[in-house]
């Protein structure tokens, strides 16, 4: 049994090496702000202000951000600007048809986002945290902007205000796997025009939104874990009962 | 006969006269005694028996967290992505519910492979449990098709597609193909059609069937008596009250025996639900998290982990691997014709069915993709046979011949590894090695009334392998 268990373990593990390599831009990692309140509130703000223009998050309701640490009254006064009420979902003005014309596409609902964008490459807070942070000029597409982890993207960037403007600059390089061929590979950032805030203040920003996303993607995470935490230790204990208690039930068959 | 009640005397405690009562009526204590109460098996269980109670277990926590998630889920393409996520915000506990089930529907498939393996290593297959492992076996037809239709309910793009790509199978049936696949979704793509008559499947049709066989699955092992891994028949082995030597009754001894395994098994399934209920991706996929887009087809579809070790040898049957196939059927065929006693008739006939077959997979006949249809269902379906393919004079794996060990963990390996190669994207690489494994796996089974009678056999012993606790 130890044999085939150790096979397995040898034949499972071979293929992962072999297709571990990806090959798209890489994914920096998202800082973990889950259950920090103040990047929650933060990033709920950033939010409301910047994505729900054009985004919704229509199974997200107004008040849920109790659980971030604000009461509503807050959140009337800050969060809500067209006569919402604070039970209301985060749901959005614009027709589907006018978005289809102003972005080519309609923009997704934010809900689950942080779920939805988690792959091999990382998790779905490194990939918005990186494709938020990876915006440059490029006057061939149609917004006028282009992005290093979603290229040919149709959102422009929101943000630019706060980062700058910057274009990429790009190296053509010969393709190691096919010699005919070259790769576009990103070299780095020119500056065009400093934004309001520093990189450093910007990729915090950043940071914060994308512990906001990943907070909406799932409200009753940190319930949840609190929970699982008792639930464990409450089952170690029954089990440890369970077993001396058929041990004693065992102990007379011979 | 006329209706005789047995008196208790008039001071019996009530709860005595109440169970009399009903028992004049109905044989509630003769059940529980044949079921399980006086139910006496082997004292000789390892780890690899609780899986059975932990599929029961598994079954009763899909049924419960599926009766409220129902009650609030919505079987419309309109509405159904909403209302899940609904389910997971608005819905007090709805989380701990859907979480519960979502991991259950892997949970069932980890428990019933394990289950599946004990019968494999100590034959609980053979004579005279051929119609338990029949009962098992259509379970097992049901927990797929079961996990099938409840995967696209979320409707997320991997539903959605899934579904498509499955149902698309059936197209590949030559004359009827494309029909019978439009008869299945009830419209030309998968839709809010296809996704009323899955949850009607899900929640009603087959979870009714699913029952009656669990029942019939229990009846018929209560019946004949429980295997043990040692492979001997303990009712041949009786003390003067005529229970089994080496058996122990279920009461209370397995009762709390199992109860220990469910405690364990809890734990590990709360370490899931609580702290990974996405299991990386492979218990809630992340493209699920997209909701249903018939327009955009993901770059990558696969099915849902536990049936990708078949969906691998579709994927493996291109038509270049049926040249290989061929050769096998014709190889297989030569076999038969020189290694057994049939009658000549059957020979025939099994000659006739494989030139067929030949004669189907060449070039410009019928397409790799309705043979990949075949293959994949033949490796459900030849499960089915394993009672009578099984030709080994001992049961249990203890007493036979080492080599044979071996050959139970090549499959392992091989189904392990079509496993993992089916929740992959396609790659050449990756298509050879599952070819080669689609090999083994066919080769398993289908020689397997050689291979199991070969080679120099243990002395069964005459008693069980206990020793006291």
């Amino acid at each position: 049994m130890k044999l085939l268990k150790k096979l397995i373990a040898a034949v499972a593990l071979v293929p992962v090496l072999a297709f571990a390599n990806g090959g798209s831009y890489p994914l920096d990692h998202a800082p973990d702000r889950s259950t920090d309140m103040a990047a929650l509130q933060n990033g709920a703000k950033l939010f409301v202000n910047y994505c729900l223009n054009c985004h919704s998050a229509s199974a997200m309701r107004y008040n849920r951000l109790r659980d971030i640490g604000l009461t509503e009254d807050q959140i009337k006064t800050n969060l809500l600007f067209t006569g919402e009420k604070v039970g209301d979902l985060m749901k959005n003005t614009m027709s589907a048809k006018d978005a289809k014309a102003w972005f080519g596409a309609v923009p997704p609902d934010l809900s689950v986002i942080a779920r939805a964008k988690a792959s091999e490459a990382g998790s779905g807070p490194d990939w918005l945290y990186t494709y938020l942070r990876t915006y440059y000029k490029d006057d061939s597409r149609p917004t006028g902007w282009n992005n290093l982890v979603f290229p040919n993207v149709g959102m422009p960037h929101v943000l630019w205000e706060l980062q700058g403007v910057r274009n990429a600059k790009f190296m053509e390089e010969k393709d190691p796997h096919d010699p005919s061929k070259s790769v576009h590979k990103f070299e780095g950032y020119d500056v065009v025009s400093a934004g309001s805030m520093t990189a450093a203040e910007y990729d915090n920003a950043v940071g914060d939104l994308v512990a906001y996303l990943q907070w909406m993607g799932e409200p009753a995470q940190t319930q949840r874990k609190r929970l699982g935490a008792i639930v464990l230790i409450f089952m170690a204990v029954l089990a440890t009962l369970a077993w001396r208690l058929n041990a004693s039930y065992w102990k007379e068959v011979k | 006969m006329a209706f005789v009640e047995k008196k208790l005397p008039a001071d019996a405690p009530v709860v005595d006269k109440a169970l009399n009562w009903v028992d004049s009526r109905f044989p509630l204590t003769k059940l529980w005694n044949d079921q399980w109460g006086k139910y006496y098996a082997p004292k000789n269980f390892n780890f690899w028996y609780i899986f059975g109670s932990l599929a029961m277990l598994v079954l009763v926590i899909q049924i419960v967290t599926g009766i409220f998630l129902v009650m609030h889920y919505k079987p419309d393409a309109t509405l159904a992505f909403a209302s899940v996520e609904y389910i997971m915000r608005d819905v007090p506990w709805g989380w701990l519910v859907r979480y519960m089930h979502s991991t259950g529907a892997s949970a069932f498939f980890i428990v019933v492979y394990l289950h599946m393996a004990r019968a494999f290593m100590y034959g609980s297959y053979r004579k005279p449990r051929e119609l338990i492992w029949l009962f098992g076996f259509a379970i097992f037809l049901c927990l797929m098709a079961e996990a099938f239709f409840g995967y696209l309910l979320p409707w997320g793009q991997m539903s959605y597609w899934g579904a498509q790509v499955i149902v698309n199978l059936f197209g590949a049936i030559p004359f009827i193909g494309p029909d019978l696949s439009l008869w299945i979704r009830g419209d030309y793509v998968v839709s809010d059609a296809t996704l009323n008559r899955f949850f009607s499947f899900h929640v009603i049709a087959i979870p009714l069937v699913l029952l009656g066989l669990v029942v019939a699955h229990l009846i018929a092992l209560h019946e004949v008596g429980s295997n043990n891994p040692d492979g001997i028949e303990i009712k041949e082995n009786l003390d003067a009250d005529g229970h089994p030597v080496d058996g122990i009754p279920s009461h209370p001894y397995y009762t709390f025996h199992d109860i220990f395994g469910v405690t364990v098994f809890l734990t590990l399934f709360s370490a899931v639900i609580f702290f990974a209920p996405e299991m990386g991706g492979y218990f809630l996929e992340y493209n699920n998290f997209i909701p249903a887009d018939s327009l955009k087809t993901p770059p990558h579809i696969a099915p849902t982990w536990y049936f990708t070790p078949f969906y691998s040898i579709l994927r493996a049957t291109t038509s270049e691997f049926l040249f290989v196939v061929q050769g096998g059927i014709a190889a297989y065929v030569a076999f038969i014709y020189v290694r057994t006693k049939l009658p000549k008739t059957i020979k025939m006939a099994i000659a006739g069915i494989a030139l067929v077959a030949i004669a189907g997979m060449m070039p410009g006949a019928l397409d790799a993709k309705f043979w990949g249809v075949v293959l994949f269902g033949g490796s459900v379906v030849i499960l089915a046979f394993l009672p009578w393919l099984d030709l080994s004079p001992v049961k249990s794996i203890r007493y036979r011949p080492d080599w044979h060990k071996l050959v139970y963990v090549i499959f392992a390996i091989a189904f392990v590894t079509l496993g993992y190669l089916g929740v992959q994207p396609p790659s050449p690489t990756g298509e050879r090695i599952s070819q080669v494994c689609a090999v083994i796996y066919y080769g398993f089974f289908l020689l397997m009334p050689w291979w199991s009678a070969a080679g120099a056999f243990k002395t069964v012993p005459k008693r069980v392998t206990f020793s006291a606790h």
